[in-house]
């Protein structure tokens, strides 16, 4: 379809929506539960199917070239860091893979306004935040002017 | 509009705007605030900066880091490859600038979390290639995310920014943006010191092989709607190399990634009948094209064109032999997850045509063209350079501020960067959002202002196709076909089609002339009169009617600078029949253009390009 909700699991409670950087999961407003309004704009991006806290939506490839019979289903759990996959070919045989997603906490970036304000002479320098100690090298590359030419190479 | 009363506007008052919340906006807002520790910093987004932009769904490799840390690479080797790729045609000033600071972006996005691999003998991050390191980057995005959030004053989502402003005395400069929000119709009008526009490419200009439900499945994501040029465009910046469209070789159907089909498990490609076909067709291209043909790793677009010549002559398909390597059940575990952290959709495709690549040599394709900034290509806007080092005539004032005061930009929108990929796209972002913050610190008082009249005349002009399909709809008992308005998907359509047949798409084998071009603009310039008579049913598809706006205008700019370059520069992205070799003597050089809203004209320019010299 390529996403497609299934009637009995999805309680309509729209994370779908949320997600959707194509825009094309909504909630129908007849049955109350979310539909994919635009199939021909889905990417297969997976990120409704991810979101879904009921498991209720899946993939169906895309008719004009996916023969029926397949799936790729996948959980993905943030307290564990991880991300399952299960793929079932259309003759059946299956594949699982399983990756980290994130090594350290949800919600543990710090904000760049934690670290100490940048003097006020580095900001006519070249250096960007955290420069030259996130680099893990001496100082910052730079290049003499006249090595920057006109002509063929 | 919703169910209950009249539209509101909206007023948002920033220092610094950032238009696009992907990789590059990110990037830019995180830098702002550690610069701007006081400055409003706000970040508009058409979707939900969780999961926008190219890479929305993961990746499974960073694709632009240096190892500087273990002498691996230096940002000067970068830009040979760089330039290489393209043909001769980089801006390699910003292409170093990027390549100095990417190492710093990765380090950081390792310590927020990333997974990047390593390598088990050496300790350093895994490399894929050269230039690739591996990562488990399923949750890439929502990290970068979490990192602009906790840095921006306000992250606004779900709005679709249709337009610049522009101050009201002094018409060269930028005073921020106005869209609407596609979930309550609001209108809102983003007034700013400084605007770093960090939107999206261009997918679905030329008509994609799949013109079913399989549509979406585009090599670049289908939300990528080409405002990255379009708005730099109407507010009147210069753009450069817009005819360096790409051509992509790829897994059949899915637009599945080879990089690490090539780089890291060491497949190769063969045709039908199980030959090596590029070598004989390098020497025919070396008449066209030179030495160019001989040069190491070889361009992209010249692989392209061996494969193409080599369907043409009626020996595909052409297979890429994954037998021997997915028997190493390490290399298996690789292949497959290379696409579910960031292709899933090839994954979906083999499982439903059972290719198991162990027991079958799946079969690869040529995309469609597209247009972005950020890959194996270079198209976008033209933007002044470092201060430490960039030549005069690429320096004019703030890095990566563009030929309109106040307007920067990241990404895919800057033009010349090719290879920066996600972590330079980044880091490009942060270059930018630096520089704005000087900028907005040295303006002190004196900040632009925005007419009321321009306000107003652009809200009539965004809603209007909600308005004509309200009025219209009743001319008709029901269906799509109406005398009085085009939904969005017919002028995606036309579009399409309109590029395909006469700027060089898969219909044409890549193919254009004058001719064709010239007819090409004919029927655009009829597409764009017809665009004042589209109709939205919903606030959905004003979000569509808006984005086949901006696609329209990028592809306008494509055409107008394929027929300014008179060579076939990058044969396997496209070929000037007309100019079928490569002619540095004239064409060494970028192309620029500009174009001027008032009077619909075109302006093109050459501009030189400058070389790291060794």
């Amino acid at each position: 379809m390529p996403t497609f909700v299934y009637m009995t699991r999805c309680d309509g409670c729209g994370y779908c929506v949320d997600i959707c950087p194509s825009d094309i999961m909504h909630i129908d407003e007849t049955y109350r539960r979310a539909l994919n309004i635009e199939p021909n704009f889905c990417w297969e991006c997976y990120s409704c199917v991810k979101a879904c806290p009921q498991n209720a939506i899946d993939v169906r490839g895309y008719a004009d070239f996916a023969p029926m019979g397949h799936s790729v289903r996948t959980l993905r759990e943030e307290e564990k860091g991880t991300i399952s996959w299960k793929i079932r070919f259309r003759d059946g045989r299956e594949k699982n893979f399983e990756s980290p997603i994130r090594t350290t906490p949800w919600g543990s970036i710090k904000s760049p306004s934690d670290y100490e304000a940048p003097a006020a002479a580095a900001f006519k320098t070249q250096e960007l935040a955290h420069e030259p100690d996130a680099l893990h090298i001496d100082r910052l590359p730079t290049l003499a002017p006249d090595r920057l030419k006109q002509g063929l190479i | 509009m919703g169910l209950f009363g009249r539209r509101k506007t909206v007023y948002v008052d920033s220092d610094i705007l950032v238009v696009g919340g992907g990789m590059a906006g990110c990037g830019a807002t995180y830098e702002a605030r550690y610069w701007g520790r006081d400055l409003k910093i706000v970040c508009v987004e058409k979707a939900n900066i969780e999961r926008s932009g190219a890479v929305a769904q993961g990746l499974y490799a960073i694709n632009c880091y240096m190892g500087m840390q273990w002498g691996e690479n230096q940002p000067e080797d970068h830009v040979r490859y760089a330039r290489n790729d393209l043909m001769g045609l980089v801006r390699e000033d910003l292409g170093y600038d990027i390549a100095r600071h990417v190492d710093a972006t990765v380090h950081k996005f390792e310590e927020w979390g990333l997974p990047i691999m390593r390598d088990p003998e050496t300790g350093r991050y895994q490399r894929e290639g050269k230039w690739q390191i591996m990562i488990h980057g399923e949750s890439y995005k929502p990290l970068v995310a979490e990192a602009a959030r906790k840095a921006a004053t306000t992250v606004c989502n779900r709005i679709m920014v249709t337009h610049l402003l522009m101050d009201q005395t002094k018409s060269n400069r930028v005073a921020g943006a106005v869209g609407f929000n596609v979930r309550t119709g609001d209108y809102y009008v983003f007034r700013a010191a400084a605007v770093i526009v960090c939107a999206g490419g261009a997918s679905h200009i030329f008509k994609p092989r799949a013109v079913g439900e399989g549509m979406g499945r585009t090599w670049y994501a289908p939300w990528s709607s080409a405002s990255a040029y379009a708005l730099p465009i109407l507010a009147g910046a210069k753009m450069m190399q817009m005819e360096n469209r790409i051509v992509l070789t790829r897994f059949k159907d899915g637009y599945g990634p080879v990089g690490a089909y090539f780089l890291h498990l060491k497949t190769y490609t063969q045709n039908a009948y199980g030959e090596d076909y590029e070598a004989r067709w390098f020497a025919e291209l070396r008449k066209t094209i030179g030495d160019y043909v001989d040069r190491h790793p070889v361009p992209t677009c010249l692989r392209n064109h061996a494969f193409l010549e080599e369907v043409k002559a009626g020996r595909g398909p052409i297979r890429m032999v994954t037998k021997e390597a997915f028997q190493d059940p390490h290399k298996e575990t690789v292949g497959w997850e290379n696409f579910l952290g960031m292709t899933i959709g090839q994954a979906v495709v083999w499982a439903s045509q059972n290719i198991d690549p162990k027991h079958i040599n799946p079969e690869l394709t040529t995309s469609e063209p597209y247009v972005m900034g950020s890959h194996a290509t270079c198209s976008g806007a033209w933007a002044s350079g470092p201060a430490d080092y960039a030549p005069g005539e690429y320096q004019w004032g703030y890095n990566r501020m563009m030929t309109v005061d106040g307007l920067f930009g990241a990404g895919d929108t800057i033009g010349g960067t090719a290879h920066k990929f996600s972590s330079g796209s980044f880091t490009e972002g942060r270059i930018a959002a630096k520089a704005a913050v000087n900028y907005v610190n040295d303006l002190r008082n004196n900040r632009p202002r925005v007419a009321e009249s321009e306000i107003t005349s652009l809200e009539k002009e965004i809603f209007q196709p909600l308005e004509t399909y309200r009025v219209h709809r009743n001319e008709i008992v029901a269906g799509s076909v109406s005398p009085s308005y085009l939904l969005p998907l017919h002028g995606l359509q036309r579009l399409e089609k309109i590029m395909d047949e006469y700027v060089g798409g898969i219909g044409a084998h890549y193919t254009t002339n004058a001719h064709l071009l010239t007819r090409g603009l004919e029927l655009l310039q009829m597409l764009k009169e017809d665009i004042a008579y589209l109709g939205a049913e919903d606030l959905h598809q004003l979000q569509r009617a808006w984005e086949l706006q901006h696609r329209v205008l990028a592809s306008e700019a494509v055409t107008q600078h394929t027929m300014f370059r008179t060579e076939t520069r990058w044969p396997g992205y496209y070929y000037r029949a007309d100019y079928p070799r490569l002619d540095d003597t004239d064409w060494h050089c970028f192309t620029l253009s500009r174009f001027d809203r008032r009077s619909g004209q075109w302006e093109m320019e050459k501009a030189p390009v400058y070389h790291i010299v060794d």
